[in-house]
């Protein structure tokens, strides 16, 4: 049973028509629009500088819009003031008020509305059992690790049960071990709740870990919105391939390109067997994209080839142990070509080893360039 | 214990010239004058006993109630008329930000005496301002604006402007914009911002800057001379009196004294205050 009442009232929509920023004449966001679901996870990924932040302090209401039009549940908040928007917010260094205690900080938006005494003591107490602070009511911020400062900067922004709660980069500043705890603390808080959440962040595990729906932000614009698993499986460009975790794209020339399945050359002599492609891209170049835990890696020998699979011969360039994978990398023709071995006790291979890799040909995509 | 031997000196003897001067000429003489001045009475009863009458004069008590009461008032405005100029400095850049820096600073840096007769020419019956506002109709005779409590406010709340001012833009300028833009966040309107965030947070500069401007009103001679009126009696203004007209250098030592430590007292508290606020990491 859940401290503070979960939103059930279906309320927190949110959709972005067309939203423009410009800084002089550069636009740091370039026209976006999205819809964000009642009660759900979204995060906005991307680089530095790819207008992320800036996006959501146009929703937050610091920003001004530009262009465009956001909204709430069908009504239009784009000229309303921060405080008339009744988000929860969490910031980026926290901003708990040095000069109150727990407590004050977590009581501070309830008062802010004219709760009664009764009610701020029942509420506040229940948003610090949540973030497990209720030891901690009476402490400052300095008292505080930053772990802790940032479930008073969580309880602070849900304790008046908004039903849009914005973060901004709120695990940048803790360190990794700290920063995947919070991780599934924060997701299990909205889990509960079921308020929806903006989450900006530039790390993309943060963003696959904790999200429903992932928007990667790219100059401005957004690239692609997926979920975690679907992006990560099926990104539309080589941006969003690469930015989500590692991965091989493979430059070569399409030969052919075919519902039933095209044809790529790498180097002067090697085809590859690929996946569907547009005819628009037949004869140019373009990327072969697999992840690198999608290739397997094994010794040549006589073995049947199978039709729905890449079979290429190839030598071990560099090695690295990281733990729980072996990753080698594999020069084919003119390409190289990573490859991520679950350390599971398999045979291992040396700098220099003649290899045979092997992957599904639905297991890859072609990406235009 | 062996890395300080590598030490080439002790960066703390770089003051050794400005204590030597201030034990040479500031508190040696100070003390030669209070011992020397009160050793004549002879006996340590008879100089409790002067104490007690000069400190009971009616003259005297009058002039230190004044005393506080117009450094009290002076702090008070300051206060409100430095607190808006120190806030529109914390937030502004650019020209604006070097310009009305550049006109707190430079009367800062300008005489007393010059700055109180400016003013002087400024309030006088037949002054600029007099003028102004009789050749606007707006008054009909001129206002006594000199030589009374009003010219005494006037002159050293100007005076004492720059310290309130550059202390609380100190303060202000160190409270992290963040927390406002936070409390707007969490749905606070400006007023209850202000109220619960960023007025608090200046609290530390609002002390120090009451004290500072007190501790300097209570001794102010020039301008309260130049510009009050015969009630508005200082006692610095006594001090003055008692060493060059009436030659009672008792009273005029028992008087420094009393103003010393009044001084002194509002030392400690001010340099609490900022050691506090030092504990507070702000």
């Amino acid at each position: 049973m859940p401290p503070l009442r979960r939103a059930t009232d279906g309320l927190g929509a949110i959709s972005l028509e067309t939203v423009t920023k410009r800084y002089g004449e550069e636009a740091v966001v370039d026209g976006i629009s999205l819809d964000i679901k009642s009660g759900e996870f979204f995060s906005l990924l991307g680089p530095s500088g790819s207008g992320k932040t800036t996006t959501l302090m146009m929703i937050a209401g610091f920003a001004n819009v530009d262009g465009g039009r956001i909204l709430v549940d069908g009504e239009d908040i784009t000229m309303k003031s921060p405080q008339a928007r009744g988000f929860g917010m969490v910031f980026q260094n926290y901003a708990i008020f040095p000069h109150l205690n727990v407590f004050e900080n977590v009581a501070f938006p309830l008062r802010a509305r004219g709760a009664a005494e009764a009610d701020v003591k029942r509420r506040v107490g229940d948003a610090l059992a949540l973030v497990r602070l209720d030891r901690f009511a009476d402490r400052f911020s300095r008292q505080l690790s930053g772990g802790q400062q940032q479930r008073v900067a969580i309880a602070r922004a849900i304790v008046f049960e908004p039903r849009v709660v914005l973060m901004d980069e709120p695990l940048g500043a803790l360190d990794k071990n700290l920063r995947y705890d919070m991780q599934v603390e924060i997701k299990e808080i909205q889990r509960q709740l079921g308020m929806t959440v903006v989450y900006v962040t530039h790390d993309q595990e943060e963003a696959m870990n904790m999200s429903d729906r992932i928007g990667v932000m790219n100059r401005g614009r957004i690239e692609q919105i997926a979920a975690p698993g679907d992006m990560y499986e099926r990104p539309v460009n080589t941006f969003i391939g690469r930015f989500l975790g590692e991965a091989n794209l493979v430059e070569g020339n399409l030969q052919q390109a075919a519902q039933a399945g095209s044809t790529l050359r790498i180097g002067d002599n090697v085809l590859l067997k690929a996946p569907a492609a547009s005819p628009d891209l037949a004869g140019k170049t373009v990327h072969l994209f697999i992840r690198p835990e999608r290739v397997a890696i094994s010794t040549p020998g006589p073995g049947d080839a199978v039709a729905e699979a890449n079979s290429v011969a190839g030598q071990v360039r560099r090695r690295s142990f990281l733990g729980n994978i072996n990753r080698y990398v594999v020069a084919v023709a003119s390409a190289e070509i990573t490859v991520d071995v679950q350390n599971v006790g398999g045979p291992r291979f040396e700098i220099g080893d003649a290899v045979v890799l092997t992957w599904a040909v639905t297991d890859s995509l072609v990406l235009g360039s | 214990m062996t890395q300080r031997a590598h030490r080439a000196f002790d960066p703390s003897l770089l003051l050794l010239p400005a204590f030597a001067l201030l034990i040479l000429l500031f508190v040696i003489p100070l003390v030669w004058f209070f011992v020397g001045v009160l050793a004549e009475e002879g006996s340590v009863g008879a100089v409790v006993e002067r104490f007690v009458d000069v400190l009971t004069a009616p003259g005297i008590v009058n002039a230190l109630v004044t005393t506080n009461w117009i450094s009290a008032l002076v702090t008070v405005l300051t206060l409100v008329i430095g607190y808006p100029i120190a806030y529109y400095l914390a937030n502004s850049t650019g020209w604006r930000f070097a310009l009305v820096l550049f006109c707190i600073i430079v009367p800062y840096f300008t005489s007393v005496i010059v700055r109180t007769y400016s003013w002087m020419v400024l309030l006088g019956r037949n002054g600029a301002i007099n003028q102004t506002l009789l050749s606007l109709g707006i008054i009909d005779a001129p206002l006594q604006l000199l030589y009374n409590k009003m010219g005494v406010l006037i002159g050293m709340t100007y005076v004492l402007m720059p310290y309130m001012v550059l202390t609380l833009y100190a303060t202000m300028r160190s409270i992290d914009t963040n927390l406002v833009r936070a409390a707007y966040g969490l749905g606070a309107s400006p007023l209850y911002t202000f109220r619960k965030v960023y007025f608090p947070l200046s609290l530390h500069g609002v002390i120090s800057g009451a004290l500072i401007v007190f501790i300097l009103a209570i001794g102010f001679f020039i301008t309260p001379a130049l510009m009050g009126g015969p009630s508005d009696v200082m006692i610095a203004m006594l001090i003055e009196r008692a060493v060059e007209i009436t030659l009672d250098w008792t009273s005029a030592a028992i008087m420094s004294m009393a103003l010393l430590a009044m001084t002194l007292v509002l030392y400690v508290i001010y340099y609490r205050v900022t050691d506090v606020r030092r504990m507070m990491g702000a």
